[in-house]
């Protein structure tokens, strides 16, 4: 980082003169609270105790094997409770909350994971929870939107722009703007303003140093390559976050190319994106002539983002990391064949990541070793992956 | 001088508050926009920000934001907006400040230098960037600076300790949000109107204005005793969305009351 809150030339906090203080508040209580042992403790005994961290690092004997390259190892986020990463971060920010004496908590929410993660913490820790879903988003996740009332959150539609993820985290930052004394906004992602994409990936990089201590008693050695699936990119930066400053490590994001990036349905940022700000962060994002925000596509609604977190923006552009596009196609393919060579049926999100580490493992010797962070799992996925294929389940 | 320091030192002497009224540019289309500016100006609205349609308008609340959805729909552009800025300086609206409020992504966009040069050249005279706050105005500060553009700085009820900066780093009037929360009407105000504009005037260097949720003339005319200027932009932008294309007699009509209300 050069200075406080930019990687590069990229993050910032382009928000308005009005959340200023909240901001200065949040950085403020975080710097104090995540250096104070007992915050520490608390945060580790919930992320073991409840979440069920160390999450395990699983050897992919048959993938390896089919693929005929790189030993592969699955990080496995999606036994995580509430089935991804984001409770990681929620649990962070929660406890971070309630030691700022917030009596509230707001989130944004794409596919409803966040969502479902941030009132699964509310609940635990007997704190308000209002989320912010794009009506499109709530349709297409009927399922998340009832868990999360029955964890006792409100949901809240918003129907302005495109009824999405961007929407609801406009939404957010307008409802917070509002009433940040009170409120705690919990982001998401390593997205948005200073201090929001250090602190969510703060709360993250235990993903990668999980790997880093499995692989040195598993194997005895650190991983060459690791590959995440990339919306605004909290699992990816978890998982790169302890690796970069190990050069043999190759980090590669897995982007959301919808239909393809030859057309104007995709969500690859890096690939397609323009530097810009948006969402109180100077990034990459996806724009128009006119520098509008444009709509994305993907049939990932956790990817489905028209922008990427600051620190991938910089790591992006030293060439640190490597973000390649993969079409919803490639990642059905990989949703399916996960499934069927190893038992397990990943997120339709992390299904991105795993088609990359397709490509990229038969490249590989076999002496070297591939980590996918399968962020998530897949049961959410199912019902569009059968759509996708033609037929029509009911839940 | 900058048109925006000339107004203000002119109503100074004259011992009148500023009106500073805010209309979307393309909302209904670029032709009604012009018609509004001028009726505006007309009834006596002393400023007028002309709102740069965005995507995402971040610090607006559904009234803005609406609008700039119908303007966006109706094809408006920022080339399009420096047309209609052209034609207005060369029809007449030689004194009127006009500034405009837009998000940073469009000036970056459009590129910062070549932004700041069209505004010199059409006869923009302030710039107000709502998510462009103070720390980060280095952004573009110098070359709005190089084109002698003002850049408007914004103070919340929140600011607290960046309060004092803020307005001594100010240029042209400073904003002062009324309230928390976004643009829009509001019925009240919680905020200690005492405290933040001592505070304010204590370190403000320009003129002040105060805006957020004003959108009746008799809370123009309570507010108008804490600054120098009052704006008024969603309850205009309102009286557009439900006039359309005819729009310019409301409006008018509403401009003069508040002018009225502030002037008593």
């Amino acid at each position: 980082m050069t200075k406080p809150g930019r990687y590069g030339e990229f993050g910032g906090q382009y928000v308005p003169e009005t959340l200023m203080n909240a901001l200065i508040e949040l950085e403020a209580a975080y710097t104090k609270f995540s250096q104070e042992p007992e915050f520490r403790a608390e945060l580790k005994a919930l992320l073991e105790g409840y979440a069920g961290r160390p999450s395990m690092l699983y050897p992919a004997r048959k993938m390896t094997q089919d693929l005929g390259g790189a030993q592969i190892y699955l990080k496995r986020e999606d036994l995580n409770h509430t089935g991804s990463h984001k409770i990681n971060n929620v649990l962070g920010q929660a406890l971070l909350a309630k030691k700022m004496g917030k009596k509230r908590l707001i989130a944004e929410t794409g596919a409803g994971q966040h969502g479902v993660a941030a009132a699964t913490a509310a609940a635990l820790l007997g704190m308000e929870c209002e989320v912010f879903m794009g009506v499109e988003d709530m349709e297409r996740q009927q399922l998340n939107v009832y868990r999360m009332k029955l964890l006792g959150t409100k949901v809240t539609g918003v129907s302005s722009g495109t009824g999405t993820l961007k929407d609801a985290v406009n939404e957010a930052f307008r409802c917070w703007a509002g009433e940040a004394d009170t409120t705690f906004y919990m982001i998401g992602s390593v997205m948005g303003p200073h201090p929001f994409p250090m602190i969510v990936r703060d709360f993250q990089k235990v993903i990668g140093e999980e790997v880093r201590a499995q692989l040195a008693v598993e194997a005895g050695r650190l991983p060459d390559c690791v590959i995440a699936c990339v919306g605004g990119g909290s699992n990816a930066m978890g998982a790169f976050y302890d690796f970069i400053d190990s050069p043999g490590v190759r980090l590669v994001g897995a982007e959301a190319a919808g239909h393809g990036v030859d057309t104007r349905m995709n969500a690859a940022t890096v690939t397609m994106g323009e530097t810009g700000v948006f969402h109180g962060m100077k990034s990459l994002f996806l724009q128009d002539d006119g520098g509008q925000i444009m709509p994305v596509y993907s049939i990932s609604a956790g990817l489905d983002y028209p922008g990427i977190g600051p620190e991938h923006a910089y790591l992006a552009s030293i060439g640190r990391a490597e973000y390649l596009p993969v079409t919803d196609a490639e990642a059905v393919d990989s949703f399916e064949y996960l499934a069927k060579v190893e038992g397990i049926i990943p997120a339709i999100e992390s299904a991105h990541a795993v088609a990359l580490a397709r490509k990229i493992a038969p490249e590989m010797g076999p002496e070297e070793i591939l980590v996918i962070c399968l962020s998530g799992r897949g049961d959410k996925d199912v019902q569009s992956v059968a759509k996708y294929r033609g037929e029509n389940i009911h839940e | 001088m900058n048109r925006i320091d000339a107004t203000f030192e002119g109503l100074r002497h004259r011992r009148e508050k500023a009106l500073i009224t805010f209309v979307t540019a393309g909302d209904p289309d670029m032709a009604t926009t012009e018609a509004l500016v001028l009726e505006m100006i007309a009834q006596g609205a002393d400023l007028v920000e002309l709102g740069v349609p965005f995507s995402d308008p971040m610090a607006e609340g559904p009234i803005i934001q609406a609008a700039s959805a119908r303007a966006l729909e109706a094809g408006a552009t920022l080339p399009g907006i420096f047309d209609l800025v052209t034609r207005l300086r060369s029809g007449g609206v030689t004194e009127t400040p006009l500034l405009l409020m837009m998000y940073l992504n469009c000036i970056l966009h459009y590129g910062k230098d070549r932004f700041f040069e069209a505004c010199a050249r059409a006869g923009i005279d302030g710039v107000i960037v709502p998510d462009l706050p103070y720390g980060e105005q280095v952004e573009i500060s110098g070359e709005a600076r190089a084109h002698r553009v003002h850049l408007i700085s914004l103070v919340a009820p929140t600011s607290r300790d960046r309060i004092h900066a803020i307005a001594q780093n100010s240029e042209g009037f400073l904003y002062c949000v009324s309230s928390l929360g976004v643009t829009g009407t509001r019925a009240g105000f919680a905020t200690d109107f005492d405290a933040f504009f001592g505070e304010i005037q204590r370190h403000a260097t320009v003129p002040t204005a105060v805006g957020f949720g004003i959108s009746t003339p008799e809370q123009a005319k309570a507010l108008a005793k804490y600054a120098e200027g009052v704006i008024v932009g969603s309850a205009v932008v309102d009286l557009v969305a439900k006039h359309g294309t005819g729009a310019a007699a409301p409006v008018g009509a509403f401009v003069k009351a508040l002018k009225n209300a502030i002037r008593e």
